[in-house]
């Protein structure tokens, strides 16, 4: 029940993290992670993942 | 006509402010109106007071003041296909150019160093990569950080206009009095070929009607700029058989909802850039037809022509980056602003800016008063301030400009390779000068040795540097006098 960035793809663009309704991601060390404990898949906030919806890059924002 | 001499360029490079404030002073004022720069014939006072001293607003004014762009925000609620976010934003910079991204203090930190070095700092920008609007927070905590340490700086911003019609009030307390729209479309039948998906509302919307909801937020965005007198600058991306023809409807649009600008730049698209335009091969328009579409737009809105399509973190006058000098780690971790540069340097403007104006007068009546059918196309290398002092192998860039009997227009530019590197001129580059200066006649330039000049001559193209160090205007009603006289000897002296 958690989504995923990987890291390799990310462009550090930083849109997942203000549109995260859960402020599950967070820029740690050099990269962007979603905190699993936090995330909630959106469920109860939006119809769609908000940080998949948001990335520019495909397949980046991901389910875990 | 020429200023007393006060060479801007030998100013704006080591000179400390207190030799600055002495050339400032130093020598009378050649012109009656000293100090009250005289502004455009088309332009009301109220506006000229607003673009004076923005390079990009202004022609007149990119030859004298420069202009600084902070990346602060790489978030993005859209996707063109002429971008790939992986590098850069294709709307204010070149793709592919990878921009170093800045937190609100590192960028405070990055402009006081540059308005401390460089005299000729007029403006803040934040053009990309990603949209001010959308990245609102990290737009507005540097504006505000900014603000407080070097209030007369002005402040601007550009954006796709998806998010702006909801921070137009802000902008307009804040002081952002020049905001830049990317406007490539107003039928989303077209739009729908540029823009892949966009982010609104919390969702992502794609087609039609991603491209209908954007078209419609930037008109929007557009009137409640104009309600409020913010000027905007229309940024379109000339793209060859996407929407080319369509900007003329833009062009129309635009102007009936007060916009003070229209930039119709072309698209950039190389393959290896990444973009889905450039992978696709969609290609982008040369430089004459870019021309021949910006001379058909003319008498709609104002076009604007000097546009250099710079860099998300480009510092320094139009045309000439010194980016690369204020990197982060070259600037000290505490830094107060010392505004004495800057200000002096104003001062000078000020008197050499009414000089150039009336030489410039002069050259355009003239050129007027010499009935000589067609136009002269003339290439020029500068580094500012109004004049020809560049030599021909360090140019990056030539200025080109139109004379005509209706008088000498600025109408573009062509981007170099430059031909010397390391004292020595390279064929290979040369070539490609020559292929870059298609359809010009005349190059104008401070020197330049015999070969390149021979080789331009047997290409048709004729170099000079008998008029190096002349105003530019000046110059060219001279050469355009002289062109079908009989004695040409002087111009290939
Ligand atoms: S799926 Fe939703 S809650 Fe989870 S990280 Fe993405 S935006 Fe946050
Ligand atoms: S939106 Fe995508 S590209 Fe941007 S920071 Fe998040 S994961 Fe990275
Ligand atoms: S608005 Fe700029 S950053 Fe966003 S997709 Fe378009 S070109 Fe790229």
């Amino acid at each position: 029940m958690a989504y995923k960035i990987i890291a390799s793809q990310c462009t550090q663009c930083g849109a997942c993290e203000f549109e995260c309704p859960s402020s599950a991601i967070e820029y740690k060390g050099e990269k962007y992670v979603i905190d699993p404990d936090k995330c909630t898949e959106c469920k109860g906030a939006f119809e769609l993942q908000q940080c998949a919806s948001v990335c520019p890059v495909p397949k980046t924002c991901v389910p875990a | 006509m020429s200023a007393p001499i006060t060479w801007l360029e030998s100013l704006t490079n080591t000179t400390s402010s207190g030799q600055l404030l002495t050339a400032a002073k130093s020598g009378d004022c050649a012109s009656s109106s000293c100090g009250s720069s005289s502004r455009p014939t088309d332009m009301d006072s109220a506006t000229w007071e607003k673009v004076k001293d923005h390079p990009c607003f202004s022609e007149e004014a990119h030859h004298y003041f420069a202009r600084m762009h902070v990346a602060v925000a790489p978030a993005c609620n859209i996707q063109c296909n002429y971008c790939n976010r992986k590098y850069d934003c294709a709307n204010e910079s070149r793709p592919g150019v990878v921009s170093e991204k800045l937190t609100p203090d590192q960028a405070l930190r990055k402009v006081i160093a540059v308005a401390n070095e460089v005299p000729q700092l007029s403006v803040l920008g934040i053009a990309g990569p990603g949209d001010a609007c959308y990245d609102w927070k990290k737009t507005r905590a540097t504006f505000e950080r900014v603000a407080s340490e070097i209030p007369d700086i002005k402040l601007c911003i550009s954006t796709n206009g998806l998010a702006l019609p909801e921070h137009v009030d802000e902008l307009a307390e804040m002081n952002i009095s020049h905001v830049t729209i990317t406007i490539n479309m107003v039928d989303p039948a077209v739009g729908e070929k540029i823009y892949p998906w966009i982010f609104y509302g919390h969702r992502r919307y794609t087609g039609i009607a991603a491209a209908k909801i954007l078209h419609e937020q930037q008109m929007l965005g557009l009137e409640m700029l104009s309600e409020r007198g913010i000027l905007t600058k229309i940024n379109s991306v000339m793209i060859p058989g996407v929407n080319d023809q369509h900007l003329i409807e833009v062009n129309k649009w635009v102007k009936e909802r007060g916009a003070f600008l229209h930039n119709v730049m072309p698209l950039i698209s190389e393959p290896a850039h990444g973009t889905w335009f450039g992978l696709a091969g969609q290609r982008g328009p040369n430089a004459l037809e870019l021309k021949a579409f910006q001379d058909r737009l003319e008498g709609g809105a104002k076009l604007m022509r000097h546009c250099r399509q710079c860099r998300a973190d480009a510092v320094g006058l139009l045309g000439a980056d010194r980016g690369q000098e204020f990197t982060l780690d070259q600037i000290p971790l505490e830094l107060d602003y010392d505004g004495g540069k800057r200000h002096a340097y104003r001062e000078v403007v000020a008197r050499i800016r009414d000089d150039h104006s009336a030489a410039k007068k002069e050259a355009i009546a003239t050129v007027a008063s010499v009935n000589i059918p067609g136009s002269l196309q003339v290439a020029v290398a500068t580094k500012g301030g109004g004049r020809i002092n560049e030599h021909f192998g360090h140019a990056k860039e030539f200025q080109v400009y139109e004379a005509s009997q209706t008088g000498i227009k600025f109408v573009g530019h062509r981007k170099v390779e430059p031909y010397c590197h390391g004292g020595w001129g390279e064929d290979a580059t040369l070539g490609d000068i020559i292929a870059a200066l298609e359809g010009i006649d005349f190059v104008l330039c401070a020197r330049i040795g015999d070969c390149p000049k021979k080789q331009l001559l047997e290409a048709g193209i004729q170099a000079t540097d008998a008029f190096g160090y002349d105003y530019i205007e000046a110059a060219i009603s001279a050469l355009y006098a002289t062109k079908h006289g009989s004695d040409r000897s002087q111009l290939t002296a």
